[in-house]
């Protein structure tokens, strides 16, 4: 029995810190969230380079072919920095294409996906906001051997930065006739807008669609039989938002505690109040529980067992939670610099906003709970 | 990360299960003298003291064997292993640490056997949360101590046998920690006034306990003079994962699952409201949320470490279900949740009255959730000490 992680997990959590303090500072985390794209391409780069970005994926297609647990270390470090990149939807991308492409489509596209040479982003969300199969309505009609997609996602991850979509589309009626297709960020007939967001760390767009053609190379399986595939990649896309949100919390619950030990007020550092003390320590009571259920998750994943889509779950409903107050009270107890733009505790509030709904909110996390439990 | 048992730990875990087999009978099934019997059986299997070194007469039995044993106990809703509570909890901890000998010899077998009950002689009524600026007053006159003072909160004093206890041998120390000493009193001492406390529940579990001029051998001092405060720290310290609790804490949700079906909200069953499923599925999601983190504790354990302020996060978890299931439940309940035991129209008995009633048992026990928070702040957060 051993809850924890290896030597080698280890070694790559203090490897990956050390490259982050070195590149990603807050200050330069600024500087890279002020850019259009919110990427730097070439730290992106060395990322790739040291096996980060395709650390999930097989050997033979360019990867490091590690495993989730294995995986969180590195998300967990990227949340504590805020550092902004691409890599959760490019991991969600190329797992779709590993699970449910051909040998040929895994050896066109993992590779550039795993070197990060190619950005990739899974477009699944509608209008309708549900993250589930019924939400998907994007229509695709058959036209001889291509198919033809019309209809808009939303809230697509990382637009700004994208060289290719995975999309979800609708090829029948029944509930799971679903189906998953490769698309250029260039192609005919697709329109992408970029959204400002709250968070300029974490970018959001829509993707219209208008008769985009999709050669049958393109389609990943058959279709109308993705719905399982995309009942694997919203559990991945959930436990990856909540690994990298633990980094967030502990990041922000850090930068309280450092202000809480230097201010002082009434003469003494306001760390020693228990006004202070109590919402840290509550804070700090989250960040570990949550780190607990979604290392729990990751290892379900992992091993591919039954109650793994919950265990994702029940991480991801508490994460959606406690991030949020984490962050409000970590602005709180700043006081008025809490409200600057200088400060950094903003910037962890910020993070909430999006890890709040990302791949499902508490209450679509805690309704498909219900299903199994109440 | 690895959930495997090694193949050694399997069968001990199929031994443990095969024992339940036989020896459980379902809880309606059970003869007056049940308890007794099992704890004999539980007794001669080593698993009474199943952590304590065989020396003393305890199991031996390795961190994962203990837990396993005790998650399979709870799994099954077994009775406690032995019946000396506080014996086993922390007397017979701090004996085999600072115990002489002729103390171990004397004691131990005892508390294994379930021979009667020790109660402990910590709080007093201005020394609760601030437990080492406790008061107690005690005097050595030759081979004997003389004790002077008042304890409270001592649960089950009435029905106890021994007291451990700590009291104040000199009260020049500039440090509150210093000068505290541990005494193993015999309850029928001349002197010693037990007043039982009725509690909220309306039942009595503790006591106040007044000492006037009690005389306690020396022989009977637990450890050095001024070395009491060590003693019991280090019973208390002996942490653990509380992953056990979690079997409990799902039986008792699982409960609350049933009333919310039963119980009518606004015409519906109370499961259909949005608000109580909510808080329901957000209580499991905490109770597996305190499996877990027992998990990584152990696993702290496992790998040689000593468990330190972590395990105040589970017990922050532990008093704020504690309280949180007992107010749903009357949520769920709607007006009848105003009823009590005895009335005919009360749900389950009044079960959840009495919850809601008797949390401080647990939430206050063994510090209170504003001295977790204090211990997680200091200790892992680094935050100037109050």
């Amino acid at each position: 029995m051993d809850f924890g992680f290896s030597e080698e997990q280890e070694l790559l959590r203090a490897e990956v810190r050390k490259f982050l303090d070195r590149s990603a500072t807050l200050e330069q985390v600024r500087q890279i969230m002020a850019g259009e794209a919110g990427l730097d391409r070439s730290l992106w780069g060395q990322m790739g380079e040291l096996g980060w970005v395709g650390l999930a994926t097989p050997e033979e297609y360019g990867g490091s072919g590690l495993d989730l647990v294995t995986l969180i270390v590195l998300l967990e470090e990227m949340g504590r920095t805020l550092f902004p990149s691409p890599l959760i939807t490019t991991v969600v991308t190329a797992k779709a294409i590993e699970l449910a492409g051909s040998d040929a489509q895994r050896a066109q596209w993992l590779p550039g996906l795993a070197e990060g040479t190619t950005i990739g982003s899974f477009a699944y969300l509608e209008s309708s906001d549900r993250h589930d199969l019924e939400g998907i309505e994007l229509r695709g009609q058959r036209d001889g051997d291509a198919t033809l997609l019309s209809g808009t996602k939303q809230l697509v991850f990382d637009t700004a930065s994208a060289d290719l979509f995975v999309v979800a589309y609708r090829s029948g009626s029944d509930r799971d006739d679903v189906s998953l297709a490769v698309v250029e960020a260039g192609a005919a007939g697709l329109e992408i807008d970029h959204f400002p967001t709250l968070d300029a760390t974490k970018r959001l767009g829509r993707l219209r669609f208008e008769d985009v053609r999709i050669e049958a190379d393109q389609r990943l399986g058959e279709e109308g039989a993705a719905g399982a595939v995309i009942a694997r990649l919203l559990d991945l896309g959930a436990l990856l938002v909540t690994a990298e949100a633990v980094g967030t919390a502990e990041g922000a619950i850090a930068t309280t505690a450092e202000f809480a030990k230097q201010r002082v007020q009434f003469g003494s550092p306001i760390g020693r109040y228990q006004g202070v003390k109590h919402p840290l320590a509550e804070a700090h009571v989250d960040v570990e529980s949550f780190k607990s259920l979604v290392y729990y998750a990751a290892w379900a994943l992992d091993e591919g067992t039954r109650v793994a889509s919950q265990a994702v779950s029940r991480a991801k409903a508490y994460a959606s939670e406690a991030l949020p107050r984490i962050g409000l009270e970590g602005v709180q107890l700043h006081g008025g610099v809490g409200y600057t733009a200088e400060y950094d505790i903003q910037l962890y509030l910020k993070r909430s906003k999006w890890v709040r709904p990302a791949y499902g909110d508490a209450d679509h996390h805690f309704e498909k709970l219900a299903a199994e439990s109440l | 990360m690895d959930f495997q048992l090694t193949p050694d730990e399997e069968t001990f875990r199929s031994e443990v299960r095969a024992f339940l087999d036989e020896n459980l009978p379902p809880a309606g099934e059970r003869s007056p003298n049940f308890k007794q019997e099992w704890d004999a059986k539980v007794r001669a299997k080593g698993w009474i003291g199943f952590s304590w070194p065989k020396e003393v007469g305890g199991g031996g039995g390795s961190i994962m064997e203990q837990v396993i044993l005790k998650d399979e106990m709870a799994q099954r809703r077994a009775p406690p292993l032995g019946s000396c509570f506080m014996g086993l909890a922390w007397v017979g901890p701090s004996l085999i640490e600072y115990g002489t000998p002729e103390q171990k010899a004397r004691f131990i077998p005892e508390i294994l056997d379930s021979k009667y009950q020790w109660c402990t002689g910590y709080s007093e009524p201005d020394s609760g949360s601030d437990l080492a600026s406790l008061k107690c007053k005690c005097v050595r006159e030759g081979d004997e101590y003389l004790v002077n003072g008042q304890k409270i909160w001592t649960s089950i004093a009435m029905w106890s046998k021994w007291m451990i206890l700590l009291v104040r041998t000199d009260s020049e120390s500039e440090i509150k920690h210093e000068g505290i000493t541990c005494l193993l009193v015999p309850m029928d001492s001349p002197g010693i006034e037990v007043r039982p406390i009725e509690n909220m529940a309306g039942t009595s579990m503790f006591a106040e306990v007044f000492f006037n001029d009690v005389r306690v051998p020396v022989e009977n001092r637990l450890g050095e003079e001024g070395q009491g405060w060590q003693v019991t720290v280090s019973a208390l310290a002996h942490e653990r994962s509380g992953i056990a609790e979690f079997h409990g804490l799902m039986h008792n949700l699982q409960k609350l699952k049933e009333l919310a079906r039963r119980c009518q909200k606004n015409g519906e069953p109370a499961i259909e409201d949005p608000e109580i499923r909510r808080r329901l599925l957000r209580a499991e999601v905490k109770v597996e949320a305190m499996r877990l983190n027992g998990m990584r504790y152990l696993t702290k354990q496992l790998r040689g470490e000593k468990l330190g302020a972590e395990t105040s996060i589970n017990k922050l978890h532990r008093a704020n279900l504690e309280i949180e299931l007992g107010e749903v439940a009357l949520e769920i309940e709607g007006g009848l949740g105003a009823l009590k035991a005895g009335a005919d129209a009360v749900p389950d008995d009044g079960r959840w009255q009495h919850m809601s009633m008797s949390w401080p048992e647990v939430v206050i026990g063994g510090g209170t959730p504003n001295i977790q928070r204090n211990i997680i702040a200091e200790r892992i957060l680094g935050l100037p000490k109050d």
